[in-house]
C-alpha cells in the first residue's frame, strides 16, 4: 500500500469539552491539529445541567475566569429526597464558596462550547464544523490512518485520531473499535431553559450578584426508576431537568416529558419556576454504567476521551471535568510521543490509560464501581420507598399533634421495620456502604 | 409573562427550539415491518420529542424533523436492528442556544 500524506499530526472528531480540551492542548504544544465537528458552531448540539468545574479547566486554560460566559458560581447546595408531596433537605450554603476563585459555575453549555472553540481556533488549530465524521479509514492492518467525512473529497489522514465524539459515539461503534452501548448503562434526561428576571431569581433563592444555586433531586419524582432531576440557578434563567436510565425508562409507563412536567409542577419545585418563560427543550443522553463500561481506550492510531468513554460520575453528577481531563491527558501523551517521533500505536499509546489512573477519574470511577449495579437491583426500594419513608418520619416527627415524643419516635422506627424489615435495612446499609467504598 | 408552563404536549415544546431541516433527507428510519418489537413499540412513548407513532395497521413511524438527536430509539432498538440511525448531515437538525 502506497504511503500516505499525513495532512495533520492528530484529527479531533468532536468539539464538546473533552475534544476541546484535546485540541487546544495539541494546539498549544505546536501540533498541527485538525477538529471536525457536525454541528453548526462547537456546542449547537451540546447539552448539559450544567456545572462547570473550575479546576479541571483551569488546568487548561489557567485565566479562563476572565473570558468564559460564565453565569454563576455555586455557594450553596441542595439535595434533596422527595416524595410527591414533600422534600427532606441536605443543604450547604458557605460564604467560603464567595472566593476570588471560585470552584464550580453554572454555566450554558453552547455558549461556553463556542467559547471554547474560539480559544481552540486561536491556540492555531484548524475547526471544521457542519461536517459529520462518517468513518474511520484503517490500513491492511487494521491501524487508524484517518478519517472520511460526508462533505465531498478524499479521506484526511493523521498519525492519531482521537475520539472525542460523545456518548453515541457512532464512530468508533461502526469502525468495531468498541461494543454499542446498553440500555442498561446510559441515562436519558430532558431538559428545559426557563427564563426569569434575574432580581426575582436572587430574590427567590436569596442570592446576591453572582451567586447560584444548585439542586440535586432523587426519589418518587422518577417513578422507581433510577434517576435524578435537578435544577440549577444561571444568570437570568433556571436550567430544570430529570434524567432515569433508558431501561427503566423503557419499562415504565411515563413519557419524558411527562416526567419532567411533573418534577416542575412538584410543590417544592412550582413556587421556583413561576412566572418563566420557556426558552428551550432539549434530550440528551448521559452515560452512567461508570468503571465497568469503560470500552477499550486505545489502539493503534487512535484513542476515546470523554463520554465516548463512558467517563461519568454519575454519583457525583461530573461528567464535563473528566471529558476536559482525559481530552487533555490524551493530548499530552500524543504529545509526548510526537515529541519522541514515536509511532502512536496501542502499545506506546497505552501510556494515557497508565497516565488517568494516577487521576481522580479512574480513581473515582472505580471507587463507584459497584453503585450502577446497586441501583439498579434495588431502585424500587432507593427511588420509592426510602424517600417515602423518609418523608412520613419528618411529617410525624414534625406535626405537633397531641402525640407523644415517644409514640411518634417508636411509630417511625415501625414504619421503617414495616416497609424493610429489620435485616432488610441492615442489608441495606451494608450494600450501600460497600459500594460506596 | 406566562404562567409556567403544564402543557405536556411535546409539539409545544419543540416549537421553542431552533431546526435546520434537511428536507426530504431522514436521518432515521424504521426498516419495513409487519409487527413491531416492543423495543420499536416503546418508542412511541420514549422518544422524547414524540417523533415515534402508531400507524393504523399496526406498524411503528418515524418522522425526525423534530428529533432532538439524544440516540435513545437507536440504543434501544440496537439488537433487533429495526432503526437505521444517522447523524443528520453537517450543519442540519437541532440548534440548541442554550443547551
Ligand atoms: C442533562 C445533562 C446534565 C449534565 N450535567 C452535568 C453537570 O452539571 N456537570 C458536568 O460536569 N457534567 C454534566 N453532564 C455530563 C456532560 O455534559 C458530559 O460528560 C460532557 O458533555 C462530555 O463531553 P464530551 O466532549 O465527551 O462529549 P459531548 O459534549 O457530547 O461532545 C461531543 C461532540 O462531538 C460532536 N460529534 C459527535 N459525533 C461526531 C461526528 N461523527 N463528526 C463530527 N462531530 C461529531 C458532537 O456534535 C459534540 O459536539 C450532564 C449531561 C447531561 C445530558
Ligand atoms: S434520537 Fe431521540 S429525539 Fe430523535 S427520534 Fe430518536 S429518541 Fe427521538
Amino acid at each position: 500500500m502506497a504511503e500516505m500524506e499525513d495532512a495533520f499530526d492528530a484529527i479531533v472528531v468532536g468539539a464538546g469539552p473533552s475534544g476541546n480540551a484535546a485540541a487546544y492542548t495539541l494546539a498549544k504544544e505546536g501540533l498541527s491539529v485538525l477538529q471536525i465537528e457536525r454541528g453548526e458552531y462547537a456546542g449547537s448540539k451540546n447539552v448539559q445541567g450544567a456545572i462547570l468545574y473550575s479546576d479541571a479547566l483551569e488546568k487548561i486554560i489557567p485565566e479562563f475566569r476572565e473570558e468564559a460566559p460564565l453565569e454563576r458560581h455555586v455557594i450553596e447546595q441542595r439535595m434533596w429526597s422527595m416524595d410527591d408531596t414533600s422534600h427532606t433537605g441536605m443543604h450547604y450554603r458557605s460564604g467560603d464558596f464567595n472566593e476570588e476563585k471560585p470552584n464550580r459555575y453554572t454555566i450554558l453549555r453552547a455558549q461556553f462550547d463556542k467559547w471554547f472553540s474560539a480559544k481552540v481556533k486561536e491556540a492555531g488549530a484548524l475547526v471544521l464544523c457542519e461536517t459529520t465524521v462518517t468513518e474511520l479509514v484503517k490500513d491492511l492492518t487494521g491501524r487508524v490512518i484517518g478519517v472520511r467525512t460526508d462533505r465531498q473529497g478524499n479521506p484526511i489522514f493523521a498519525p492519531v485520531v482521537i475520539l472525542a465524539e460523545g456518548v453515541n459515539g457512532l464512530v468508533g461503534q461502526r469502525s468495531g473499535l468498541r461494543p454499542e452501548i446498553a440500555p442498561e448503562s446510559v441515562a436519558l434526561a430532558v431538559k428545559e431553559m426557563h427564563f426569569l428576571p434575574r432580581e426575582t431569581i436572587e430574590a427567590r433563592f436569596n442570592l446576591k450578584g453572582n451567586e447560584g444555586v444548585v439542586i440535586e433531586a432523587m426519589g418518587t419524582i422518577t417513578r422507581g426508576m433510577t434517576g435524578t432531576g435537578f435544577l440549577y440557578t444561571n444568570e437570568e434563567s433556571i436550567s430544570v431537568g430529570i434524567g432515569c436510565i433508558v431501561s427503566d425508562f423503557a419499562q415504565g409507563e411515563v413519557t419524558p416529558a411527562e416526567l419532567l412536567e411533573a418534577f416542575k409542577a412538584h410543590p417544592s419545585i412550582a413556587p421556583l419556576l413561576e412566572g418563566s418563560e420557556v426558552k428551550e427543550y432539549a434530550a440528551h443522553l448521559i452515560p452512567e454504567g461508570g468503571y465497568k463500561a469503560i470500552p477499550q481506550l486505545t489502539g493503534d492510531g487512535w484513542i476515546v476521551v470523554g463520554d465516548a468513554g463512558q467517563f461519568v460520575n454519575a454519583v457525583h453528577r461530573e461528567g464535563s471535568n473528566l471529558a476536559m481531563t482525559t481530552g487533555r491527558i490524551a493530548a499530552e501523551t500524543v504529545v509526548a510521543l510526537h515529541r519522541k517521533g514515536e509511532a502512536m500505536d496501542g502499545y506506546t499509546l497505552k501510556e494515557y490509560e497508565r497516565r488517568l489512573e494516577a487521576t481522580f477519574v479512574m480513581k473515582d470511577l472505580k471507587k463507584y464501581k459497584g453503585i450502577p449495579g446497586l441501583l439498579d437491583a434495588n431502585k424500587a426500594t432507593f427511588f420509592g420507598t426510602y424517600p417515602r419513608l423518609f418523608s412520613q418520619a419528618m411529617q410525624t416527627w414534625f406535626r405537633v399533634d397531641g402525640v407523644d415524643k415517644k409514640t411518634k419516635e417508636k411509630a417511625i422506627l415501625k414504619s421503617f421495620r414495616d416497609s424493610r424489615s429489620l435485616r432488610g435495612l441492615l442489608g441495606d446499609a451494608w450494600r450501600v456502604a460497600r459500594a460506596w467504598r | 409573562m406566562t404562567e409556567i408552563a403544564t402543557a405536556t404536549k411535546v409539539e409545544e415544546k419543540l416549537f421553542q427550539n431552533r431546526y435546520l431541516v434537511d428536507a426530504g433527507k431522514p436521518h432515521i428510519r424504521v426498516r419495513e415491518h409487519e409487527v413491531p418489537s416492543a423495543s420499536l413499540l416503546a418508542m412511541t412513548r420514549l422518544c422524547p420529542a414524540g417523533c415515534y407513532a402508531v400507524t393504523e395497521t399496526g406498524q411503528v413511524e418515524v418522522a425526525a424533523d423534530g428529533c432532538l438527536e439524544c440516540g435513545t430509539c437507536r440504543i434501544l432498538t440496537r439488537k433487533t436492528g429495526e432503526v437505521e440511525w444517522n447523524y443528520p448531515r453537517g450543519g442540519f437538525g437541532v440548534l440548541y442556544k442554550f443547551g
